[in-house]
């Protein structure tokens, strides 16, 4: 595992209170993990701190999973 | 039409002098005093260093992380004692008509430490806007109806009344109002209150309104006491389930007393400083007595506002003294907050429950740290100084007076058996 995936599951489960073995990358916040829209627009704001970037609203929009925040992460973190 | 009859049938406390209402109810009868050094920030700067805060409170014992972290301390203290008023009620399975139920809570301030934590964070980070989304929902006042009304199912009348440091005592009010005209069968009401924190404690010290013995926090507090030099802020807060008295006899619920009284009024003179005649807490005593059907002799114990403040407490008894004559040498008067310090918006629910246990254990709790007599007040009044009395105890009244000139008084009945 990436060290930015790594750092994005910890987040996670930090910020959800849910099992490290329930973060897997299919794992969508809001109907796997328990995550309501609130908590979902504070993931992403955790990080954009975390990794010092702004995202989007739009690309924001597309981050629903694990995976997907990890994958958005690994590309545009420099 | 005629009024339903509401009687108090649970209750939770969480405060400076005891975790739970036994706890909180023992200490205030041995006179105990909440007051220590501050914790909650660093108040070396401060003119007040100390206060009455919370002690031993781990809040992940009661509340799972993940949901504490959304919720403001004030909303935390609520959860905490509805958790153990409810249980304490023991509303058997299905004896609750939920959209009967209701939450009507009372808080001053609401939200501060939030407010404050999310604008430093701002100021800290270049004032670069990434407020936290939850940062409206924890701070405003309504999050604790809001949360408890969630917790327990509760989907009839929920809000928050706000009246500084009369607003616990609105709730109850309000609560008794809505019970009496059978829009509710239940409600948890009282009231909580957090802020202990930077601008709270800075706040209150530019009003000149806090004491500021640092020296010797325990005496602090001392209405009624020629040498007292402001309040002492407190934080926690106190859950009372009203019940309409039929409802609570069907269940066969324990019953702890009868809530008789509400009176409110207003000074309509200054935006901090009591009516220098005590014309508001005049006409809120006499408004209380009123709306109970009862004579002023028939009350046995008043637990005062008495903040400790120079200006206050005088003026309060002043009314006191107008209102019942002959019979004010006869009444224990007591403020409690020599013990508790003052919990603003929480104050009028943990005094409701010091009111209501002196009516079970017919006990009144004392004015601790009373040391040199106020020759402005008339040492023919019994301000149970330094030591409980025990007493017959069947009508209790408690005052709260807030910012902005509202006052707000409730009566509490010994329910005969």
């Amino acid at each position: 595992m990436s060290a930015i995936a790594e750092r994005v599951k910890q987040i996670i489960v930090e910020k959800l209170g849910v099992e490290e073995s329930e973060v897997t990358q299919e794992a969508n916040f809001q109907n796997d993990l328990g995550a309501d829209s609130l908590d979902t627009v504070e993931l992403i704001m955790e990080f954009e701190k975390e990794f010092n970037l702004s995202i989007p609203d739009d690309q924001a929009e597309n981050i629903g999973t694990v995976g997907q925040a990890v994958a958005y992460l690994e590309e545009n973190v420099k | 039409m005629s009024f339903k009859r509401v009687v108090i049938t649970g209750m939770g406390a969480l405060t400076p002098i005891g975790n739970d209402v036994s706890t909180y109810w023992k200490n205030l009868v041995a006179g105990v005093s909440g007051a220590a050094p501050i914790t909650r920030f660093d108040a070396e700067k401060f003119r007040t260093k100390f206060a009455c805060e919370v002690k031993g409170l781990d809040i992940h014992d009661y509340i799972p992380r993940q949901e504490a972290r959304k919720m403001d301390p004030f909303t935390q203290y609520a959860v905490i004692v509805s958790d153990e008023a409810m249980k304490d009620a023991g509303f058997g399975e299905g004896s609750l008509n939920l959209d009967k139920a209701g939450v009507i809570w009372g808080s001053g301030i609401g939200g501060l430490k939030t407010f404050e934590d999310e604008v430093l964070n701002f100021a800290a980070n270049n004032m670069t806007p990434r407020f936290n989304p939850f940062f409206i929902p924890k701070m405003i006042a309504d999050s604790a109806s809001g949360v408890l009304s969630i917790r327990h199912g509760f989907r009839g009348p929920t809000f928050i009344t706000v009246s500084a440091c009369a607003s616990a005592t609105n709730a109850l009010i309000d609560a008794f109002n809505y019970i009496r005209l059978g829009m509710m069968d239940v409600c948890i009401s009282g009231g909580s209150e957090a802020a202990v924190t930077c601008a709270g404690v800075g706040g209150f010290n530019a009003l000149k309104a806090l004491s500021e013995r640092n020296d010797s926090p325990q005496t602090a507090s001392r209405p009624y006491d020629k040498d007292r030099d402001g309040f002492v802020l407190g934080e926690g807060g106190a859950a009372i389930i009203l019940e309409e008295y039929e409802h609570a006899k069907a269940r066969g619920a324990k019953i702890y007393a009868e809530m008789v009284g509400a009176g409110m009024s207003s000074d309509a003179y200054h935006i901090t400083a009591p009516h220098p005649d005590g014309l508001g807490a005049y006409n809120v005593i006499k408004n209380v007595v009123e709306s109970a059907g009862i004579k002023p002799e028939q009350i046995d114990y008043i637990n005062t506002h008495g903040t400790s403040t120079p200006l206050g407490d005088p003026q309060e008894l002043k009314a006191i003294e107008q209102f019942f004559g002959d019979h004010a040498p006869k009444i224990n008067i007591s403020s409690t907050k020599s013990m508790t310090g003052h919990l603003l918006g929480g104050a009028g629910a943990i005094e409701a429950a010091a009111c209501i246990m002196a009516i079970q254990d017919q006990i009144v709790p004392p004015t601790i740290n009373h040391f040199t007599a106020d020759p402005t007040i008339n040492p023919d009044l019994n301000l149970t100084f330094n030591k409980a009395q025990k007493r017959q105890v069947n009508y209790a009244l408690s005052n709260t007076f807030g910012f902005g000139g509202h006052n707000a008084s409730v009566i509490f009945k010994k329910l005969e058996s």
